[in-house]
């Protein structure tokens, strides 16, 4: 497998963990922690997937998301938002924005891989 | 006076209540239907004989008629009425319960307010709990670690033959997050035990700092005549009032400002200025040579029996608050929404302007005048990267005998709680105003 993914998140501990285990599933990962320039490693890195947090320092992850959708290169991309509070509210919010997945921290390693894998129909 | 209180109109609501033609009561009282409605409509001043005889004939008391009961009584019950839905209140005859039974009618208005105040209270703390800054970021760190730590700790079980770099990098991990989680767990803890007294203030790092200066008196003898920087930590150390390692690291910042200006403006050459001018920051800039900042922060670092009540309060460029000595007869919000009235926001505009204003404080009691001193400074220097970095400060002193006829500033605290009508600064509606 040659799929790129771009983790967009500022815990460090949680970049490290999903790097881990998405690279051992076979995936190229590629990570960003601030929400300032997430669109530009966005255009930089052209991920096949992208995860991104809502929370993230400098700007939140919808807004991101938005910019993601309105970029006529990247409207396709799917993208997978990460957030630590599973209300209907935000569920909305992601998916308005255009959130492919929507998952509620905290997660488990085996559900991340699954929902990935099924993103970009693996 | 209203129409709908005179004594023509209240005529004609009760004929109408009871059900009575124009024509029938004006025959029954022996005046023309013309009269009637001239009466009826106060084109005519109705007394005597003809007064009694309609209120005999409408079966109420002639004072019910020609004074009526009290309009606002009247209203409230209204009012009381129509909240509490269609539970059977005799709304027709509000005005008859009200001119009968005054002491009850009063009664029942004010429990009808009492009861929409608690409403407005409930809603104001439901309000604070679902948008409360410091809770949430609490809930939001405590998940954080916890997701970390479940990730992490599942790849160290499932993971076969996990290289020993990665094993300890992962235990590292663990390690590092779980502390985290302990220290969130007992904010978490910390904040809802809080909550549940009745005078709980949430207790963020700013809150800490603020009990700890506070406590203090905002003067440290310890850190006056030039000591080192053990003397700045002996304090921290020894202090039980600062929890959380956010609040310390504040602290220090505060302390080690203290200790440098106790170093620049040492207090017996202070106390000498003040004794000689007065709490004057132009006379101890003239002294010694400093910025009006150092002053201020120093005039309100003296011991109150020495200088006399001095207030303090800064923000940044934001507006939000980052000190507060308070003062009393001045009340300032815990951090950000102060009122933009404030000379304090205005030297953010103009900072080589040094303001000097007389305020008055609405809603508060006695409304004693205050002396406000305000000056803005730069803490970082401009770059192309970003803008300048200002601090304002605003020093208070009760305006004494300068206060006398001078006109003062009207200013607020916060909108929420500010009781100004018709102020162009408002951003949101007055809990004090709409009555709480």
């Amino acid at each position: 497998m040659d799929k790129k993914v771009l983790l967009i998140e500022d815990e460090p501990n949680i970049i490290e963990a999903v790097s881990f285990i998405l690279s051992r599933d076979g995936w190229n990962v590629k990570t960003h922690s601030n929400g300032h320039d997430a669109l530009d490693a966005v255009r930089n890195r052209q991920p096949d997937l992208i995860i991104l947090d809502v929370m993230l320092p400098g700007k939140s992850g919808f807004d991101i998301l938005q910019e993601i959708r309105a970029d006529s290169e990247l409207t396709q991309t799917p993208v997978l938002m990460l957030t630590a509070r599973g209300q209907e509210k935000d569920r909305d919010m992601a998916e308005k924005a255009g959130a492919s997945r929507y998952m509620t921290k905290p997660f488990s390693n085996a559900e991340v891989l699954e929902v990935v894998r099924s993103m970009v129909g693996l | 006076m209203p129409e709908s209180l005179m004594i023509g109109t209240r005529i004609r609501e009760r004929r109408v209540m009871n059900g009575i033609k124009q024509s029938d009561l004006a025959r029954q009282v022996g005046i023309s239907p013309s009269y009637l409605n001239l009466i009826e409509h106060n084109r005519r001043r109705i007394g005597g004989k003809t007064l009694l005889r309609l209120a005999d004939a409408l079966h109420v008391e002639p004072t019910l008629l020609s004074e009526g009961a009290e309009a606002t009584l009247i209203a409230a019950l209204r009012e009381a009425a129509s909240r509490q839905g269609k539970d059977g209140a005799e709304l027709a005859r509000s005005e008859e319960f009200a001119g009968r039974f005054p002491g009850w009618a009063h009664l029942l208005a004010s429990l009808s307010r009492r009861v929409q105040d608690l409403e407005r209270t409930v809603e104001t703390l439901t309000d604070r709990l679902t948008h409360d800054p410091h809770l949430a970021a609490s809930l939001h760190e405590v998940i954080s670690t916890v997701t970390a730590i479940r990730s992490t700790s599942s790849i160290l079980v499932e993971t076969e033959a996990l290289e020993p770099e990665w094993q300890s990098r992962f235990h590292r991990n663990i390690n590092e997050e779980s502390s985290r989680l302990a220290e969130g767990a007992e904010a978490l803890v910390r904040y809802l035990e809080g909550a549940a007294s009745i005078e709980a203030e949430i207790r963020s790092p700013q809150d800490e700092v603020q009990a700890f200066l506070a406590g203090n008196g905002f003067h440290f003898p310890a850190l006056e005549g030039g000591v080192d920087e053990t003397a700045l930590e002996d304090i921290l150390s020894q202090s039980d009032v600062l929890v959380s390692d956010a609040a310390r690291r504040l602290a220090r910042g505060t302390l080690s400002q203290y200790r440098a200006d106790a170093h620049r403006l040492p207090l017996d050459d202070m106390l000498s200025v003040v004794a000689e001018h007065g709490p004057s920051p132009d006379r101890i800039v003239e002294a010694f040579g400093c910025g009006l900042p150092a002053a201020f922060r120093r005039l309100a670092a003296l011991p109150e029996d020495a200088v006399g009540p001095v207030g303090l309060v800064s923000c940044d460029g934001s507006g939000t608050l980052i000190f507060r000595k308070p003062f009393s007869g001045f009340a300032m919000p815990r951090d950000a929404g102060a009122c933009v009235l404030w000379p304090l926001f205005q030297v953010l505009v103009q900072p080589q302007v040094p303001v000097r204003a007389l305020l008055r404080q609405a809603g508060r009691r006695g409304r004693d005048k205050v002396l406000a001193l305000a000056v803005a400074e730069q803490v970082a220097p401009a770059t192309f990267e970003r803008p300048a970095l200002l601090h304002a400060h605003m020093l208070l002193f009760p305006a004494g005998a300068e206060g006398g006829e001078t006109p003062a500033r009207e200013v607020g605290s916060s909108c929420r709680i500010c009781p100004l009508r018709e102020c162009p600064a408002r951003r949101e509606p007055s809990i004090m105003v709409d009555g709480f």
